[in-house]
């Protein structure tokens, strides 16, 4: 096996019990979350497996060998950690070049290796500079070439995000997706922000109080109904963020509202909700008043020719709505762009969303279903 | 108010004008009155003042001895701090509060402290000096003496730096293939050397000047076991003031050194914080 493989870890501090008989499989290249609350114990997994832990029992495979009792200088795993930990006294360069020089690989070689790795992380012009000197997104950034350049067996990463704010944070999460895309190397990431864990992971590890309380895909994890509807569908699936009041849906940013009174397992939670839409249960329409319940006022954002059909973006409030209208029909009403005009949706379904509108589109994201 | 000076009042300008005066008084004024005074006789008569053979062997005595302890201090100083940040252990508290005792104790006593316990006459005196080891009235008693008067200088330097340095760096290069030698020398030294030339250069500065301490331990023989400071009050008290100036001169200007090393270190190490 190409891969991590966790084998009926336990491991306690006085009383308390960190990790409990824990199991999991990472495979070859694959991107895992280990995905719990604080004090959960998954970053004591993470740093047991990098050989910064002693476990009480159990062992740990790298790329199929047993390194259950080896040292972790000897594991030659990469680890980033929450708050970087990067060499203060030395410049952005002599920390990417640290794990080379105690492998005490050639100057040429080494010289290389980190100018490829400033470019990979495009620090570009940051060679000299000193951790002191930089942001925090580019601390990490700094931190995750020096934990490439040796070229680890896996990549463990602690809270890699954690210390940062809301919108590197986000940034750089997607952007270590893309690099993992480019690299493959075998990864590990905790988190506690599920979100994230959902947008990034190919494999969703959920750990509570020391235990693994599920493995899987992020749809396979949270099988909520929304996302299990969204897979019923072929192709693509306009996901609009609304609330539910009494009788009515109103949908965000927009004025005019759908009569509707429960939601698709027929109770009724106010709150936020998501309307499911497919492009083919549009309808535009340019004469309606804002009053009439059913169509909502919206305007016409791009218009795409695709043979057969028109696929025609709207801007309905704060939601982007995919429509489709078949040819004869769009020659007819003479649509254009920048045009005021209103929908209404033929067919829909409304689902509640309990973890916030983020998550169902961080799912549905990874699925594929939307962009 | 940018680019528009403040205007300042009366009582701005006089507590300004006070605070000047005071420093100019009590600082700058000393300094300037012996500085003066070496030169009376011109440079060469100072120069030749220096030069006395005495002065100059309980000169070359002075830095040689504080040498060796700072040498000595480096280490233990930062294995102390060492011990007190990492380790867990009962009492801790109160041993980190005996580090600074030494400050709180007068010197004079510190001095008979030693005597008492190395002296000649005590049991642990005897047994040395019956295995051939002179502590009182010989180097090792100064070289003890120093040590004890200068022992929270690099401790107390050392000592914040490494509380703050998360053990996370050290981990970092495990992970990447150091081992704990490495680690030490590669990364924790390197961020602790600012701290620790701080403390070697403040225990080096108070060991040029210490005199309570080893004027009870010392003997004070001259070209044998006579300090700088121990000279110059010889000289002094047998008012040869010029003579006592020469040597005066030389320690000021190498605490004054002190001073401009310990600035030049703040700056480089600042880069990195």
């Amino acid at each position: 096996m190409s891969g991590i493989r966790v084998s009926h870890l336990t491991k306690s501090f006085g009383d308390f019990t960190a990790v409990d008989d824990v199991s999991f499989d990472v495979n070859g290249g694959e991107l895992a979350a280990l995905l719990g609350p604080s004090g959960s114990g998954k970053s004591t997994i993470l740093r047991i497996i990098a050989g910064l832990e002693q476990p009480d029992a159990g062992q740990i495979f790298l790329t199929g060998q047993d390194v259950t009792n080896s040292r972790a200088q000897k594991r030659n795993v990469g680890f980033v950690f929450q708050h970087y930990a990067l060499f203060k006294h030395m410049n952005v360069e002599k920390n990417i070049a640290f794990g080379l020089e105690i492998q005490k690989k050639g100057k040429k070689e080494i010289k290389e290796k980190v100018a490829e790795l400033i470019d990979l992380v495009k620090l570009n012009g940051y060679n000299n500079h000193y951790p002191s000197q930089l942001s925090g997104g580019q601390r990490q950034r700094v931190a995750l070439a020096r934990a490439l350049a040796p070229e680890p067996r896996v990549l463990l990463l602690d809270e890699p995000f954690g210390a940062l704010d809301a919108k590197v944070r986000k940034n750089l999460s997607r952007w270590i997706r893309d690099l993992h895309d480019r690299i493959h190397v075998t990864s590990v990431f905790v988190t506690h922000d599920q979100n994230e864990a959902i947008e990034i992971a190919d494999k969703l590890i959920l750990v509570n109080r020391g235990r693994i309380e599920q493995i899987g895909t992020a749809p396979e994890v949270y099988e909520t109904p929304a996302t299990k509807f969204a897979a019923s569908f072929v192709g693509n699936v306009n996901v609009i963020e609304a609330i539910l009041e009494k009788e009515r849906i109103l949908v965000n940013g927009a004025q005019g509202h759908l009569r509707h009174q429960t939601l698709e397992n027929g109770s009724f939670e106010p709150g936020e909700v998501i309307l499911l839409v497919r492009p083919e249960d549009t309808t535009i329409s340019r004469e309606h008043s804002i009053e009439t319940p059913g169509w909502i006022p919206c305007e016409i954002t791009g218009i795409h020719y695709r043979g057969s059909f028109y696929e025609i973006d709207l801007q309905v409030g704060t939601n982007v709505v995919k429509s489709i209208i078949n040819k004869e029909i769009f020659v007819q009403q003479q649509w254009q762009e920048h045009q005021k005009a209103h929908v209404h949706f033929k067919q829909y379904k409304v689902f509640e969303v309990s973890d916030g509108y983020q998550t169902v589109h961080a799912m549905l994201r990874q699925l594929g279903y939307i962009e | 108010m940018k680019g528009k000076v403040a205007k300042l009042s009366y009582g701005d300008l006089t507590i300004r004008s006070l605070s000047f005066l005071y420093i100019g008084l009590m600082i700058v004024l000393p300094i300037a009155a012996i500085t003066m005074a070496s030169f009376k006789g011109g440079p060469g008569h100072l120069w030749k003042q220096i030069l006395q053979p005495q002065a100059i062997s309980s000169l070359k005595l002075t830095f040689l001895l504080a040498l060796v302890m700072v040498v000595i201090n480096v280490i233990t100083g930062t294995a102390t701090a060492w011990v007190l940040v990492r380790y867990r252990f009962p009492l801790k508290n109160t041993i980190n509060a005996l580090v600074d005792i030494p400050f709180a104790i007068p010197t004079l006593v510190t001095g008979m402290m030693l005597v008492v316990l190395y002296g000649p006459r005590s049991v642990l005196g005897i047994f040395l000096q019956n295995h051939g080891i002179e502590v009182i009235y010989n180097k090792p008693g100064i070289i003890l003496a120093l040590l004890f008067v200068t022992f929270p200088f690099v401790v107390r330097a050392v000592q914040p730096v490494l509380m703050e340095m998360d053990k996370d760096m050290e981990e970092a290069a495990l992970t990447l293939g150091a081992s704990k030698r490495q680690s030490f020398f590669k990364v924790v030294l390197p961020t602790l050397l600012p701290s620790i030339l701080t403390g070697a250069a403040l225990s080096f500065s108070r060991a040029l000047g210490e005199f309570g301490s080893i004027v009870v331990v010392a003997g004070n023989i001259p070209f044998k076991t006579q300090v700088s400071a121990v000279y110059i009050y010889g000289e002094v008290e047998s008012e040869n003031l010029q003579g006592a100036l020469g040597s005066a001169v030389v320690l000021l200007a190498f605490s004054l050194l002190t001073l401009v090393i310990l600035n030049l270190i703040q700056r480089w190490s600042s880069k990195y914080d």
